[in-house]
């Protein structure tokens, strides 16, 4: 089932050096795309469907066209390589084994969208990734891919690395641009959105790592060569994180659209130690939880998780077996979140800390029924109420563990009715 | 360690090595705006002395020309800024989803037991300090520690103990 396109040169040795990459195709694509109009480029990548691999899954080439045109300002690219979404390893992949494919994605977007001046925005803990980009970076610089005169096209391009510190809200596109001007990371409200207005008050785009790093093959082969892969509507390949309590955990690129019980048991190896299958969260912990019964009608693309009410998020694939405590999993969630919280809105920073100790309360056998309903209603009021969606990347999930597990819940209310069956799902 | 409102004065001037001094001044020619530097000028000060004592936030403000509130208030809010000293060797353990998962609860009680190591604390000799953090992105290869930010991924305790033995 697996493909190899965005990680066809991962196993390759020394494949991060620009001599190796360069022999297996890299920067191959720049003489074809500066021959085409900047607009042409945009219809490939609008032609071949690629959506944002961030979490959104919002289409890439239309995203660009919303630069307003005529304005006497720069234009910036911010590429996201915040990459904290717990369960979310995908993009360090691209960083360390394949940077020039990175860089080289950056300077088709960058000719595309007309920008002179990129960031890539790498998350604080990404210590030895950090490094090896920019030693890919200073490469490009010296072979002439990158600075005044790239790939000798007379375009001048310059790519910056700014890191983060330690802030999961910063992958949130505006708190991101937030944190290059050097402030906290808290967002923007919206709009104006960063296409008219965004760093430094100039229009930019902020794309994913892996989204960025799929043009190159887009330009290479063409966008029905991409399309030949994955759904109508959800086309191409995704690196697939699968983690969690599966007997072959890792990263594995495949084309959208496949079973997720195929692509747990036959890419995977099923669940780990011959334990039954409790649950699946199928792409980041901000994505709603999918029992067994779901997950075996679930495939891999965004129409279907959303006719399953969750979402395809950022291929973070966790699979959970029958031992784990969902009120504690919860916990973990809310705990996480409850961090994260940049703390300007009320809702979050409190809603969620409030939650959290409803969750704390109910483990330790003082909570109550009433309890498990107030959980409920905090997420209510807390879901769309706040700047950014940090804190409904916490309630969504939420939710749905309190839905599909609550007699989970029940089983720690102290109060809790006698005599029913704790086996039992809800109605 | 786990204050993060308190700074800490050393009683000494700072300022950058001529290192950080030639990296700080190639690195503010990247942005258009000085305060873009704030983020940057404290990863060279955490390189520098190994966490961000009060002077280096009045010496970054006046080298970027900004408030020192400005500062501190980046400084406060990025947790990955030190501002108290750590151990020689900071361990961070992923506290997360898939660690959490994969075990790491075994190596925070095995670090709590047999070391006397509480997350959040420095130990007394100065050898350790200990974070459980946030997702580390390796969460494929759990439980993921890293030390002195070096990742060792598919964590147990024995691998610690060799980890810890080789440490100075
Ligand atoms: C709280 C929060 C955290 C996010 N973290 C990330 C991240 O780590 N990486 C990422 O690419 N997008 C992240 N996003 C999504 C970005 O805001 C943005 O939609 C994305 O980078 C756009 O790129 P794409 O269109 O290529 O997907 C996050 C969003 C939110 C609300
Ligand atoms: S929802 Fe939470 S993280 Fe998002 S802006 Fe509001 S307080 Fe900050
Ligand atoms: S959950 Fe520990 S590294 Fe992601």
């Amino acid at each position: 089932m697996e493909v190899k396109i965005l990680s066809a040169k991962f196993d390759i040795k020394d494949a991060h050096t620009l001599a190796v990459a360069k022999e297996h195709g890299a920067y191959a694509t720049l003489d074809a795309v500066f021959a085409m109009e900047p607009a042409a480029v945009i219809d490939q990548v609008k032609n071949s469907g690629l959506r944002g691999r961030g979490g959104a899954g919002f289409p890439a080439g239309l995203k660009w066209s919303f630069l307003p045109k005529g304005l006497n300002k720069p234009v910036y690219l911010a590429v996201n390589s915040d990459e904290s979404e717990p369960a979310t390893f995908k993009d360090r992949y691209i960083l360390t084994r394949d940077p020039h494919m990175l860089i080289e994605g950056i300077i088709i977007c960058c000719y595309a969208i007309g920008c002179h001046t990129a960031y890539i925005y790498i998350r604080g803990e990404y210590t030895t990734q950090v490094k090896a980009l920019q030693k890919a970076i200073d490469e490009a610089y010296a072979a002439g891919y990158l600075g005044d005169d790239v790939a000798g096209k007379g375009f001048q391009l310059d790519v910056t690395v700014h890191r983060g510190a330690g802030a999961y809200v910063c992958g949130e596109e505006t708190a991101l641009l937030e944190s290059v001007e050097g402030r906290k990371g808290q967002p923007r409200s919206k709009p104006p959105f960063p296409a008219v207005s965004g760093l430094y008050g100039c229009p930019t785009i902020i794309n994913n790592v892996q989204t960025i790093a799929s043009l190159p093959f887009i330009m290479q082969n063409g966008a029905e060569a991409y399309k030949a892969y994955g759904t109508e509507k959800s086309p191409g390949t995704h690196l697939f994180g699968i983690s969690g309590h599966v007997a072959k955990p890792g990263l594995y690129e495949l084309p959208l659209g496949l079973p997720l019980m195929d692509v747990i048991n036959k890419v995977a190896g099923g669940v780990w130690k011959e334990r039954k299958l409790k649950a699946v969260i199928p792409g980041g912990s901000s994505t709603p939880v999918l029992t067994p019964e779901e997950a075996e009608t679930t495939t891999l693309d965004y129409e279907s998780m959303a006719a399953h009410k969750t979402m395809f998020g950022s291929g973070g694939i966790v699979v959970l077996d029958e031992t784990v405590d969902m009120v504690q999993l919860v916990k973990n969630l809310i705990d996480f979140y409850h961090h994260e919280s940049c703390g300007q809105c009320t809702p979050c920073r409190e809603g969620l800390g409030w939650m959290l100790k409803i969750v704390k309360q109910l483990l330790r056998g003082e909570g109550t029924m009433a309890d498990i309903d107030l959980l409920v209603e905090l997420c209510d009021n807390i879901e769309m109420k706040t700047v950014c969606v940090l804190s409904a990347a916490c309630t969504m999930p939420v939710r749905s563990y309190l839905n599909k597990f609550r007699h989970e819940f029940v089983a720690y209310a102290s109060d809790r009715p006698q005599g029913i069956d704790m086996n039992q799902d809800k109605d | 360690m786990s204050d993060r409102s308190q700074l800490i004065f050393t009683g000494k001037p700072f300022q950058y090595d001529a290192e950080r001094d030639a990296e700080f001044e190639r690195l503010v020619k990247r942005y258009p705006t000085r305060e873009s530097m704030i983020l940057p000028a404290l990863w060279l000060t955490q390189e520098q002395e190994g966490w961000i004592p009060a002077e280096a936030i009045a010496y970054i403000a006046d080298r970027i020309g900004t408030f020192a509130s400005q500062v501190y208030e980046a400084a406060t809010f990025y947790t990955m800024y030190h501002l108290h000293p750590m151990g020689r060797n900071h361990i961070c353990i992923c506290r997360t989803l898939s660690c959490w998962l994969r075990g790491k609860q075994e190596i925070v009680d095995y670090l709590r037991d047999e070391i006397g190591l509480k997350p959040g604390q420095v130990s007394e000799d100065g050898k350790f300090s200990l974070e459980e953090v946030e997702c580390l992105g390796h969460c494929g290869s759990a439980p993921v520690v890293q030390v002195n930010g070096e990742f060792h991924e598919n964590m147990d305790v024995d691998k610690l103990k060799s980890l810890l033995a080789g440490l100075k």
